[in-house]
């Protein structure tokens, strides 16, 4: 069984600021961290290894510099990692990234047959949650979005049972291989990475591919593939204090009276 | 059966990065295990960093290295609760190469420094922390331990530079734990100017009357540190101060002294406050210092292991000088690693060549000399409570222009001293620690 995990690098989104003149995002001197979502991925990943003996291949799109978050990952017990970059690539939304990595994942297939994908559920930067399901499309396969974990996967009649997160409960499906999944941070988390793990990922260069070897229409990618503009980016105005109702200078019953009059007048009741 | 490597470095710090960039230039197999997320991760010195000693492992690592300002100014300033008597020394000879010394933020520049070691060819481990030493039947250590699955290593010889508390060589008896008057508590704020960040270093270079790029130091004794034994540091960053006040552990017991609120209170001090105005905090950190001397000073080796930097108590605080004596013990224990190696001997004999290299240079031979310095400070507390304040009182006197003709001020000022022969005598005996 080979199983893909997808993981993006991204900025460390609690450090981001935006700039009030220009709108735009302060990017000089924000760390980059592997999305956190991913990790949940790769735990999901490694656990169906372990559980059910699996090759375990990472892959990722961005620049040169993503080979640190791929080592991180490869730690935790990961076989192979694959760095998509290429200029070619840059400015991709979801529809081109997913076009991209779906891509990979059938030129990953050529070496052994791929018959999962995992992804987290989104991403800190983007927050889409569209690249998953971008994934399965592109490939044609099922997807399985929003997943606590995968509990069985049966490689003789090729199925897959896994547990979805819903808004109020939780669904058990079966479906086909190969697929998608996507993976919330209800899932286990991450194990602790063991020392010969981590030894290993230090010595471990990361294979990067450009658009060459990758089977792809170069005008499906970058900014001029990607269906999605963005028209302008804007940071939410900042919300004013609420109204304060004192009870102890208007008494109990007064103060109740006033701010009941508040939320009609405002609509609210 | 665990990996072996030739050496295995506990601690990615300045010693410990020393010790590692050494070894793996003559071809050892090496691995530094480090505790914090990177390198650096875990450092909070806000501080002076030496060039010369420093360029002795890394040559002219200031032309890529994150460094903040070359420091051209080194001040003291002596301080009562509401003024100053300041002194120092400006030379622009330090604002060129060679240079002396410059701030760093130990956190950005031992980043830098872990990825120069591990480009040499270290594997330096992050996130991991040694529990314990590995030792053979005969109690000699033969590797680490650490808290990770499947978490043990071999190696020849290990170097312990795990920092000022080094419990690991505690573990192995060359210490008993540290006495809280054998470490120092420094608290520091990292300041921020307001602006974006060539705002913020117009205004630092305007504040302390410095041209661009350039830094300066400043030490203060007396009234910051509420009688404790200690000093107040200011040292400026490219775009942010850094401001610390540090005094011996067993002070704060005794004096009930908080460590946040010291600083607090120092940074109101009139003298200090409009350097400060519209700042920012952006970091608070505190950490121990080791203040032991040369007393202090363990075992520097045992059967295949070496205590280098914080953790062997290499620090002078009279000098406010640490990292400096990190980097050569870190070079020294690394070139004694080597010869180890090529002879195939891994026995204290053959390591204490570490003690006794170390021992002819500046590192020992200046503790030494400074050996009582704590301990009389500790028990003459007058340097840093009631001398500052005379000595304020008397500078105050001597510029305050008043009508009083210059005889009687002066002879007003010479009876502020009090007793002149217990001054002479604590001049002495000043004199005598520091000759």
């Amino acid at each position: 069984m080979h199983v893909v995990v997808c993981v993006k690098q991204v900025p460390d989104t609690t450090q981001v600021r935006v700039d009030p003149v220009t709108n735009t995002l302060i990017r000089e001197g924000i760390p980059t961290v592997v999305n956190p979502f991913d990790y949940y991925a790769l735990e999901c990943a490694l656990s169906i290894k372990a559980r059910f003996g699996a090759t375990v291949t990472l892959i990722s799109m961005g620049p040169p510099d993503a080979v640190k978050s791929l080592k991180k990952c490869l730690a935790y017990g990961a076989d192979r990692a694959v760095l998509l970059t290429d200029r070619a690539f840059a400015g991709s939304d979801t529809w081109a990234t997913s076009y991209a990595l779906s891509a990979a994942v059938r030129r990953l297939s050529q070496d052994e047959p791929v018959d999962i994908v995992i992804c987290g559920k989104q991403t800190i930067d983007g927050d889409t949650a569209q690249t998953g399901p971008g994934i399965a499309r592109h490939l044609g396969w099922q997807q399985v979005t929003y997943s606590t974990g995968v509990e069985h996967v049966d490689p003789d009649a090729r199925t897959i049972t896994a547990e979805r997160k819903l808004e109020r409960g939780k669904e058990i499906v079966r479906t086909t291989l190969p697929v998608v999944v996507t993976v919330v941070e209800d899932a286990p988390e991450i194990r602790y990475a063991s020392l010969p793990g981590i030894i290993t990922s230090l010595r471990y260069t990361p294979e990067t591919w450009s658009v060459q070897q990758v089977d792809v229409e170069l005008a499906n990618l970058g900014l001029k593939g990607s269906p999605t503009k963005v028209k302008r980016i804007f940071a939410p105005p900042q919300r004013s204090g609420g109204e304060v109702v004192s009870v102890e200078k208007a008494g109990l019953v007064d103060a109740v009276k006033s701010a009941v009059d508040v939320l009609h007048t405002q609509g609210v009741l | 059966m665990p990996e072996k490597f030739d050496v295995i470095v506990v601690g990615a710090g300045l010693s410990g990065l020393s010790a590692a960039y050494t070894m793996v230039n003559k071809g050892l197999n090496v691995i530094v295990i480090e505790r914090g997320d990177y390198p650096g991760a875990k450092n909070v010195m806000g501080g002076v960093l030496y060039r010369q000693p420093t360029s002795e492992v890394f040559p002219e690592f200031w032309k890529e290295a994150p460094v903040e300002r070359p420091v051209i100014e080194q001040d003291m300033w002596l301080l009562s609760d509401a003024s100053a008597v300041k002194a120092g020394h400006r030379s622009e000879a330090w604002a060129r190469e060679p240079y002396n010394a410059f701030t760093v933020l130990r956190g950005k520049f031992d980043a830098w420094l872990g990825q120069k070691v591990a480009d040499a060819g270290a594997l330096i481990v992050p996130g991991t922390t040694v529990v314990d030493l590995l030792r053979d039947g005969r109690g000699r250590v033969i590797g680490v331990r650490t808290n990770r699955p499947d978490g043990d290593l071999l190696a020849n010889i290990v170097i312990l530079a795990d920092g000022a508390v080094s419990l690991l060589s505690e573990k192995i008896e060359l210490h008993t734990r540290w006495k809280p008057n054998q470490l120092a508590l420094a608290v520091k704020e990292i300041l921020a100017p307001p602006g974006k960040s060539d705002e913020r270093a117009k205004i630092i270079e305007e504040r302390f009357g410095l041209a661009p790029g350039e830094g300066l130091t400043i030490e203060m004794y007396g009234a910051l540190t509420k009688g404790m034994v200690g000093t107040a540091f200011l040292y400026t960053n490219k775009d942010t101060l850094s401001f610390g006040v540090g005094a011996l552990l067993s002070d704060y017991a005794e004096f009930k002294q908080n460590p946040h609120a010291l600083l607090q209170i120092a940074k109101q001090h009139p003298a200090l406050a409009p350097l400060f105005a519209g700042c920012e905090v952006r970091e608070y950190a505190a950490h121990l210092i080791p203040e032991g001397g040369y007393d202090a000073i363990p075992p520097l080796f045992a059967d295949g292991v070496m205590v280098v930097g914080d953790a062997a108590q290499l620090c002078n605080g009279l000098h406010r000088e640490g990292s400096n004596l990190a980097v050569t013990s870190g070079k020294l224990a690394g070139e004694t690693a080597i010869e180890a190696h090529n002879k195939g001997d891994f026995f204290g004999k053959t390591l204490s060549a570490y003690a006794a290299k170390l021992n002819d240079t500046f590192v020992i031979k200046d503790l030494r000399k400074y050996r009582r310095a704590s301990q009389h400070m500790e028990k003459n507390r007058q340097f840093f409570t009631s001398y500052p304040a005379m000595l304020n009182n008397m500078a105050t006197e001597f510029f305050t222009v008043d009508s009083v003709p210059k005889r009687e001020k002066q002879w007003k000022i010479f009876k502020m001293a009090g007793n002149k022969l217990k001054i002479a005598a604590d001049l002495w005996g000043l004199f005598k620690v520091v000759k």
